[in-house]
């Protein structure tokens, strides 16, 4: 996959249709991909990185580099689509100015589900075969890839790309039967105070590094309230731990309707905070009340939250 | 030096316990290690090290520091300090005992921080020697001894115990206290336990990190170095890194209104925040390059301008391992070592 991708990245930007290319660059150790911007041929020979370990959504990188003249190249997978459309509905992008290449995906991996397993001091990752080979300075240790699959990628809700100018791989369906809902019932099942309790806990380890809404490709305001000292509300932490925990549930309303539910919330979440079942929680809700919905399928499509009909459930 | 028995190592939690709180490194409900208070039946965790750094136990994420309460055009200043009681952490790795010293030459000199001083003076470190060390970990770059740890007391698992090594006198009375549950014992199980994992140590990938390129008197030569512009490009301008790094010591300082007076607290802040030293002619970093470098700078060459040369960072790896998209100070140590000829 890498080296069809490279090989297409460089013959784009040699050939001009493309000015600069986004993908990720090498890291340290086998996992530690950084997105990153290759602007010669030279830079994506020497530093350009693709494997199962590139879980970043580089959509929202988009939204400065689309602006930044020239065309640019992007690397979106399936899930990447639908935030990238989304965009695209919000104005956030400038759709001309992009190069969208579809990369086939068959789920990402999680390196803390590696070390969880008690895999450290890794020197070397080999993917075989549906495996990785992990080399430490312990020895080295096989695992199946599905076990060190990302939690998101576990309940993917298409391995179809809604938007692309060209595809590398093979093209995906959307998956009907995931069972993304399923925590969200659960939850829906239990009594009002047991929710309460199970989100004041899982909301207490939060540190408040705001890496959620950084990298939530929903969260584009020029300027987040909870930053603006002139708000009135800003907080770089809360003086209550029940204002805290605010933070994420207006966040959550904030990113309701526009939410494509594409995991990064929780990947970031330095404390696994499981933030992205709030926003399944609207989306479930949006589906059953507006009839099914799934922001960043379609551009054109009306979003329901931003529609009224007398239909309406509240109508 | 003295040896606990693998059986009687809760037997010393639980008469430390008794006298004062004990805190030690406990896995979460997401399997991460978290500094939990003990109490019996508590699972001493067994992982590398703690999700966030010990460094909240001196200096926590937030704390009040006064208080104001008005009435009319009376205005009361309530001091809201209150003495510390003592406690205990055991489990401190030497990366997180070393933060220590480096908190102490920012909160400890002069003017001192009388609310860190409370909590500096009434904990004791029990630290532990490292056992499986990881990928990420280089404190040796920045000449920490992971098999020699620092704190009030030394702690290394050896076969079929612990032994414990009391380094000042702090440690020394809370291992006399309990000296009915220590045995005398000589330091070759200890000296064995080293060895392998010095040489475990000097086989991680990061093992060959040093701090060429970086340091005192080096604000000229790397302020305004190209390769920050490549390095901070991806960042997301969060405070994870900050938040869970040891040494890292910026607060801010807010008021909140409570109705009927004012709250005064302060907070970790983040230089990757947009508003950090925000005053009222604006900002003085308004780029995220300009923040980026603000934190690396401060760690790599101002903290050991003004230190005699010590570092900012105890290459826990804390960063590497938590950073949304796996920028980190190896990576920037390594592009400005590398571009340093240009």
């Amino acid at each position: 996959m890498q080296a069809m991708m490279e090989k297409r990245a460089l013959e784009l930007l040699e050939n001009g249709t493309v000015d600069r290319v986004l993908g990720w660059s090498a890291g340290e150790f086998p996992y530690d991909m950084t997105p990153a911007v290759f602007e010669t041929a030279e830079e994506l020979k020497n530093n350009f990185v693709y494997n199962d370990f590139c879980g970043a959504n580089l959509s929202k990188y988009l939204v400065k580099e689309s602006r930044k003249g020239g065309k640019i190249l992007v690397f979106l997978k399936p899930c990447d689509t639908y935030s990238f459309n989304q965009l695209i509905a919000e104005h956030r992008v400038l759709r001309e100015n992009v190069y969208v290449i579809g990369i086939e995906c068959y789920g990402k991996a999680d390196v803390d589900k590696l070390k969880a397993m008690g895999i450290e001091g890794i020197t070397g990752i080999r993917t075989e075969n549906g495996e990785y080979t992990v080399m430490t300075v312990y020895g080295d240790k096989t695992v199946k890839a599905y076990e060190a699959m990302a939690d998101r990628c576990l309940s993917c809700k298409s391995k179809k790309h809604v938007v692309y100018d060209e595809l590398i791989g093979e093209e995906g369906e959307v998956i009907e039967d995931c069972d993304r809902f399923d925590m969200v019932k659960k939850l829906e099942a239990m009594t009002p105070d047991e929710r309460f309790a199970f989100w004041r806990n899982e909301l207490s380890r939060c540190i408040r590094c705001n890496a959620c809404r950084n990298v939530c490709p929903a969260c584009t305001c020029e300027q987040c309230v909870f930053d603006n000292p002139n708000s009135g509300i800003s907080q770089k932490a809360a003086v209550t731990s029940f204002e805290e925990n605010m933070f994420h549930i207006i966040r959550a309303f904030h990113v309701a309707g526009r939410c494509t539910d594409c995991g990064e919330c929780s990947r970031v979440c330095p404390q696994n905070i499981p933030l992205h079942l709030l926003n399944r929680k609207f989306i479930k809700d949006m589906n059953e009340f507006y009839g099914d919905y799934q922001a960043g399928e379609d551009p054109e499509k009306k979003p329901p939250l931003g529609t009224y009909t007398l239909g309406d459930r509240e109508a | 030096m003295k040896k606990l028995s693998l059986a009687k190592l809760y037997d010393f939690f639980a008469a430390v316990a008794k006298d004062e709180a004990l805190y030690c490194p406990v896995n979460n409900e997401t399997g991460k290690a978290e500094y939990k208070r003990w109490s019996e039946g508590v699972e001493l965790s067994q992982q590398l090290n703690t999700l966030r750094s010990a460094k909240d136990f001196f200096f926590p994420q937030t704390e009040n520091l006064m208080a104001f309460k008005m009435e009319g055009k009376k205005i009361d200043v309530i001091d809201t300090r209150e003495e510390c009681e003592d406690f205990v952490i055991f489990g401190v790795r030497a990366c997180d005992a070393a933060s220590f010293d480096i908190l102490d030459r920012v909160y400890l000199t002069d003017p001192v921080d009388s609310y860190y001083k409370n909590r500096r003076e009434h904990g004791t470190v029990i630290t532990r020697a490292c056992g499986k060390p990881a990928e990420t970990c280089f404190c040796g770059t920045f000449g920490i001894d992971a098999a020699d740890p620092k704190g009030d007391i030394t702690v290394w698992d050896v076969e079929d115990g612990y032994v414990f090594r009391a380094n000042t006198e702090k440690g020394e009375a809370l291992m006399a206290k309990h000296a009915a549950l220590f045995e005398e014992t000589d330091d070759k199980a200890v000296k064995a336990e080293q060895e392998k994992l010095r040489a475990i140590m000097a086989k991680l990938p990061l093992a060959g990190l040093t701090t060429e390129g970086v340091g005192e008197g080096l604000t000229k030569e790397l302020f305004d170095r190209p390769e920050w512009a490549s390095l901070s490009e991806a960042c997301l301008g969060c405070g994870t890194c900050t938040f869970v790094c040891p040494t890292c010591q910026c607060y801010d300082i807010r008021d909140f209104d409570t109705g009927h007076g004012i709250q005064r607290f302060r907070c970790w802040d983040s230089c990757m925040y947009s508003d950090f030293t925000k005053m009222a002619h604006g900002n003085s970093r308004n780029s995220q390059l300009e923040r980026f470098r603000q934190r690396f700078m401060h760690k790599l060459v101002y903290f050991p301008d003004n230190n005699n040369g010590i570092f900012g960072c105890v290459g826990c790896g804390r960063c590497l391992s938590r950073c949304p998209i796996s920028m980190n100070i190896v990576k920037v140590m390594k592009a400005l070592a590398k571009g340093g000829n240009k």
